[in-house]
């Protein structure tokens, strides 16, 4: 186990690394002077001299990546073109928000999501079984950003039961205003983990194992819960971990509609100013969360079943 | 009885043997229509329209739908139906596009991967999980600082983000199929590789590729959406279903109606295209159901 878990580390970083690269060259195959692209047509020459320099953009090709890792390494990210603050402490600032969104959004997602696959899946055809079928096809139909849209029309506009706008104060009140958006991340999360729960279970209740420990007579909450779930729930935390990349995505649109703080917000917003330099940080670091979301996906997976520690 | 000399019945064409199937099958039947409806006004749009997208009215702003206007009018008075039906067009073409470029080159790459020496494959193979460890949304905010907002870059990015999932279920079939009793036959009798590729590898492995093409179509029209949705892909006056949603948030205390006509088309491609391929992948590849 800890062998597997030295070696998926070792990929995780050489990815991290090979992504890394393929931005900092992206910027470079593309024609045009990212000192001039920042500092628009008007700047003098003089000034964008200046910048060239002060952004490393002198040197040669090779020296600036070999520079860039290892800043990075230092947890250097460069700095903000406008204000010279650095990058990392502004993307650090934002990062929990977004952190706290999409966890929370996830985790009544998946708790939710797996108890009515589960029930589904041992209640066939109940009237809770169908229900979770057509709740799966409809959430998964409606892309995030349309379901905060319409979590704000119904909720924030039509009921005015809860706010639309911000991060909220304090504890409760921020709590208050987590509600609409991690619904709007969520719900269709809790349809596909239900629905990937529903199948696998449906498939590992029929093995033999099963039916083995059932001839033995173990209890039937015993069975389902360590014979069967432990099992069937891996595609579940697969899905989950390679769709942190998804739950990104989709904190990007709701923290601009329900005008929340977050790194979401921050890229669009340096992205408008074109402060390149922030929305490379701000990528670089979603990157890294989400291939070690990744990895701590697969070391899960290879605690609950040791089968699949052998492969890689 | 039976005469063996007589010719066996005409073979049904595959085409006819799988609408027959999918008449059968009434999740995929409502994809088909669903999926043929949106297609077709894609391909219609400017004789379909009601109005022009783009024109301005004197007539109401932000009216509820009416005979006149079908799902109302928007904040300077455009009709939304004809905003939506021009913008499927705009969302149709970018799938089209950008999922031809990405199936082409994931075909590509996967063979490479799949048939080159070890040490490529391992490269190509680091180089997918690192394009597919970025987020989608947050990828294509980046491309567009370094080249801009536009609907190429919209294409770009999602060619990009989709070619790694392409080249891997490639790469995966192409090794299985290396070593098949077929094919290590057809070697010893001495077949050279392009014609090995066109022939056997080729067609095995398109048909999975196709599927989960359809399948992916709705990711690529809510990219298009989000995308222009931030202002960062179609850009106004272009009526791109993001860019309607937009201006419909922005006046969303004012009129509900932008948001609901900017959205259905959204759901419903979803759901054609979602039915239409889990129904495709149940018939052709039930292998494939495994791993949905």
């Amino acid at each position: 186990m800890l062998l597997y878990a030295f070696q998926r580390f070792g990929l995780s970083v050489v990815i991290v690394m090979v992504a890394v690269s393929i931005l900092t060259l992206m910027l470079h195959v593309v024609p045009g002077d990212p000192a001039v692209m920042i500092l628009g047509p008007r700047a003098t020459p003089e000034l964008i001299e200046q910048t060239r320099v002060a952004m490393g953009l002198d040197r040669p090709l090779p020296v600036q990546i070999v520079t860039f890792f290892g800043n990075i390494l230092r947890g250097d990210l460069g700095q903000d073109v406008f204000t010279g603050r650095s990058v990392s402490r502004i993307v650090f600032e934002q990062l929990p928000y977004t952190l706290i969104l999409i966890s929370v959004s996830i985790l009544w997602a998946a708790t939710l999501g797996i108890a009515l696959g589960c029930y589904s899946a041992l209640r066939r055809n109940t009237w809770l079984d169908t229900l979770t079928g057509v709740i799966s096809v409809g959430t998964i139909s409606i892309p995030a950003f349309v379901m905060a849209l319409y979590s704000v029309l119904v909720f924030a506009v039509w009921l005015r039961w809860l706010p639309a706008i911000g991060a909220g104060e304090g504890f409760w009140d921020g709590i208050r205003h987590l509600i609409l958006p991690s619904f709007a991340i969520g719900i269709s999360w809790v349809g596909y983990v239900a629905r990937i729960v529903r199948a696998s279970m449906l498939e590992v209740m029929g093995q033999p194992h099963v039916r083995m420990a059932r001839a033995y007579g173990l209890p039937d909450e015993l069975i389902t819960r360590s014979h069967i779930l432990k099992i069937a729930v891996q595609p579940a935390v697969t899905l989950i971990g390679t769709g942190v990349a998804h739950l990104f995505s989709a904190a990007v649109f709701v923290e601009a509609i329900f005008a929340r703080p977050g790194i979401g917000a921050l890229i669009v917003q340096a992205v408008n100013e074109r402060n390149y330099p922030i929305v490379l940080g701000a990528v670089l670091v979603t990157t890294g969360i989400i291939v070690l979301a990744t990895l701590v996906s697969d070391l899960v997976i290879a605690w609950l079943d040791p089968r699949q520690r052998e492969e890689l | 009885m039976t005469d063996l000399t007589q010719s066996p019945l005409p073979e049904p064409s595959a085409l006819s043997r799988g609408l027959r199937v999918l008449a059968g099958n009434r999740t995929g039947m409502i994809g088909f229509v669903l999926v043929a409806l949106i297609i077709g006004s894609a391909i219609f749009a400017p004789w379909i329209v009601p109005y022009d997208p783009a024109a301005i009215m004197v007539g109401p702003r932000m009216a509820p739908p009416s005979a006149e206007h079908w799902l109302g009018t928007d904040n300077i008075g455009r009709d939304i139906f004809s905003r939506v039906i021009a913008g499927g067009r705009i969302a149709m073409l970018v799938a089209a596009a950008s999922l031809t470029a990405a199936l082409s080159a994931g075909l590509l790459l996967g063979l490479i991967a799949g048939l080159g020496p070890r040490w490529l494959d391992n490269v190509l193979l680091l180089v997918f999980d690192a394009l597919r460890s970025f987020p989608t949304i947050v990828f294509g905010l980046a491309v567009v600082t370094i080249i801009g907002p536009s609907l190429f870059t919209v294409m770009l990015v999602v060619a990009i983000t989709s070619i790694p999932i392409y080249a891997r279920i490639v790469r995966t079939q192409t090794m299985a199929l290396k070593n098949a009793e077929f094919i290590l036959a057809e070697r010893a009798m001495g077949v050279g590789m392009p014609r090995l590729l066109f022939i056997h590898v080729l067609p095995n492995v398109l048909g999975p590729l196709l599927i989960l093409a359809s399948m992916d179509v709705p990711l690529v029209i809510a990219t298009e959406a989000g995308l222009s949705f931030l202002g960062m892909g179609v850009r106004p006056p272009t009526p791109s279903w993001g860019v309607i949603l937009n201006d419909g948030y922005n006046f969303i205390r004012n009129s509900p109606w932008p948001v609901i006509g900017g959205s259905i088309p959204i759901i419903l491609v979803t759901l054609g295209f979602t039915f239409l391929g889990e129904a495709l992948r149940d018939i052709f590849d039930p292998k494939l159901r495994k791993a949905g």
